[in-house]
């Protein structure tokens, strides 16, 4: 009953949103989003509410699965278009091993990508235009690093996103896909400094406590914020 | 985090829920004001206060039951790394790097042992010690107390069990607050299963290949300790949600890479059952 009573608000506030009139509380939303750097829809103008527009960048509409499955497979876009890229022309000091395990983390995010692609089927939203520029892959340092900010940025993405997840099935595919990008944060870490593959306490900033043992969990608007560098698509966030 | 989840799985288990809540406005009213202030992390021990107030005495069946199902297995694991670090035996873990890991990963346990206590109200002793645990599994692993490869051959296997129950419990805390507690933990899990994956293959005799993730084989069990073969059951999984991941798409993804791109997860029963491996009187029911 009291389920419902969310659910009907928040078609009114989706309706709202749609006559223009947005309610205080999704206007902050969208204000702490955009000033996160994530390009939005123009809330409120009728005219520009097709949100399957391609020209309009890519609709993430949290009000049911599809939109938590969507979230999931842009993260993973990115995580493939970033691995891809440096499997194909690796940093020179890597070893015969990191390469081949680099090998591996790339092919695991294409599966996990591709996964999502076939899931969600017509609903999926396009392919994202990704944005490497502020990495030199050349650097082993650079790759490293941005290995690093894109694995624990996952593993706080579907920690935080595990919630809203009303398919029991879909919630134990997330389960299934983040303890396989926290395998690969530990890897990266180790290889960055050995034995900071669950350094909780530099995990903070995504939601981690290290007294409670507990990993990093974001939610998907601080999520975007962070990834939102690396994409060039507008991505627009509804329904969070 | 949405309370009204959570009330709703409890109404599936305890149709009286909003009834017992309604007296008891004022529990709630401070509960919600109370997680204003703390931390989400902390979030569990609010949830056991309020259900305290809300029933009296315990949690509603099912939430209860998963956390302390996961109590039972934080035991198990801080009891073997406690142990293994406290021996005066020098040789037995080497200082440095194995040391100060294996230290990290005892911690982080302890720190699970406490954080589910305190969701569950429990106050006083540890309802397991080291003295409830058979570390050898009736001899299996005899020389688990002096040997360093059969130290970490069983660590290993308790990462990745670790892992795999947490996975498994997911759908019955489905929606609630609690969830996202029981995810952070399960992540944390996969981080130190990678971590002794790692450790096991510099150190673990014709292991020397073992990934951080868990590679396909035909059994599932890609760590050559036979002894672990129901840790990794159905691991050797390439279908999800009825999808061949394996080429995938057209793409180059091979059977192994397949396998490894998505951990699976173990029943609540199947867990237990390698759980009372180590466990020779106060068995898990």
């Amino acid at each position: 009953m009291k389920n419902k009573e969310l659910e009907t608000q928040n078609e009114i506030q989706e309706t709202s949103f749609l006559n223009g009139s947005l309610g205080r509380r999704s206007f902050l939303q969208y204000a702490g989003a955009s000033a996160a750097g994530i390009a939005l829809v123009a809330a409120g103008c009728k005219k520009d509410r097709g949100y399957n527009d391609v020209n309009m960048g890519a609709t993430l509409d949290f009000k049911d699965d599809f939109g938590v499955l969507n979230y999931a497979y842009a993260l993973e876009q990115l995580e493939a278009a970033f691995y891809v890229k440096v499997a194909s022309a690796p940093p020179s000091t890597f070893t015969t091993a990191q390469k081949a395990y680099f090998q591996d983390i790339q092919f695991h995010e294409i599966a996990h990508r591709e996964f999502f692609k076939n899931a969600l089927g017509t609903s999926a939203i396009g392919s994202l235009e990704v944005d490497f520029s502020s990495i030199d892959f050349t650097s082993a340092t650079s790759v490293l690093g941005a290995a690093q900010a894109f694995e624990d940025l996952g593993v706080a993405a579907y920690n935080g996103a595990g919630v809203r997840i009303k398919s029991t099935d879909y919630l134990v595919l997330a389960g299934k896909i983040v303890s396989v990008e926290a395998r690969h944060a530990a890897y990266i870490r180790d290889l960055i400094s050995n034995g900071s593959f669950a350094d909780l306490t530099s995990l903070t900033a995504l939601g981690a406590n290290n007294a409670g043992g507990l990993d990093a969990a974001l939610t998907p608007d601080k999520v975007l914020a962070a990834a939102g560098k690396y994409i060039k698509t507008k991505i627009n966030v509804i329904n969070l | 985090m949405n309370i009204l989840n959570i009330l709703d799985e409890i109404e599936k288990v305890d149709g009286e829920i909003y009834e017992r809540l309604s007296p008891r406005r004022k529990a709630m009213k401070d509960f919600f004001n109370v997680g204003k202030k703390i931390s989400f992390a902390a979030l569990p021990l609010a949830l056991g206060s309020m259900f305290q107030k809300a029933y009296g005495q315990s949690n509603p069946t099912s939430v209860t039951e998963v956390l302390n199902f996961a109590l039972a297995l934080e035991y198990l694991e801080w009891n073997y790394y406690n142990r293994a670090l406290t021996l005066a035996t020098a040789t037995y873990i080497p200082t440095g790097a194995p040391r100060a890991a294996i230290t990290t990963i005892r911690d982080h346990e302890r720190a699970h042992v406490d954080l589910l206590k305190g969701a569950l109200n429990i106050t006083g002793a540890d309802s397991y010690t080291f003295a409830d645990f058979d570390f050898t599994a009736g001899g299996i692993f005899g020389d688990v107390y002096t040997n360093y490869q059969t130290f970490l051959k069983v660590a290993l296997a308790f990462e990745d069990t670790g892992v795999r129950a947490y996975k498994g419990q997911a759908p019955i805390l489905k929606g609630n607050a609690v969830l996202t507690t029981a995810l952070q933990i399960h992540s944390v899990e996969a981080r130190h299963a990678s971590h002794i994956r790692q450790m096991v293959a510099a150190n673990v005799t014709g292991a020397s290949g073992l990934k951080p993730w868990i590679a396909y084989t035909g059994n599932g069990n890609d760590t050559g300790v036979t002894a672990a073969d129901g840790v990794y059951a159905g691991e050797q999984n390439t279908t999800q949600a009825g999808i061949q991941i394996t080429a995938i798409n057209g793409t180059a993804v091979t059977q192994s890479q397949a396998a490894e791109s998505f951990d699976e997860f173990l029943t609540g029963s199947d867990v237990k059952k390698i759980a009372n491996l180590f466990i020779p009187i106060k068995k898990l029911t």
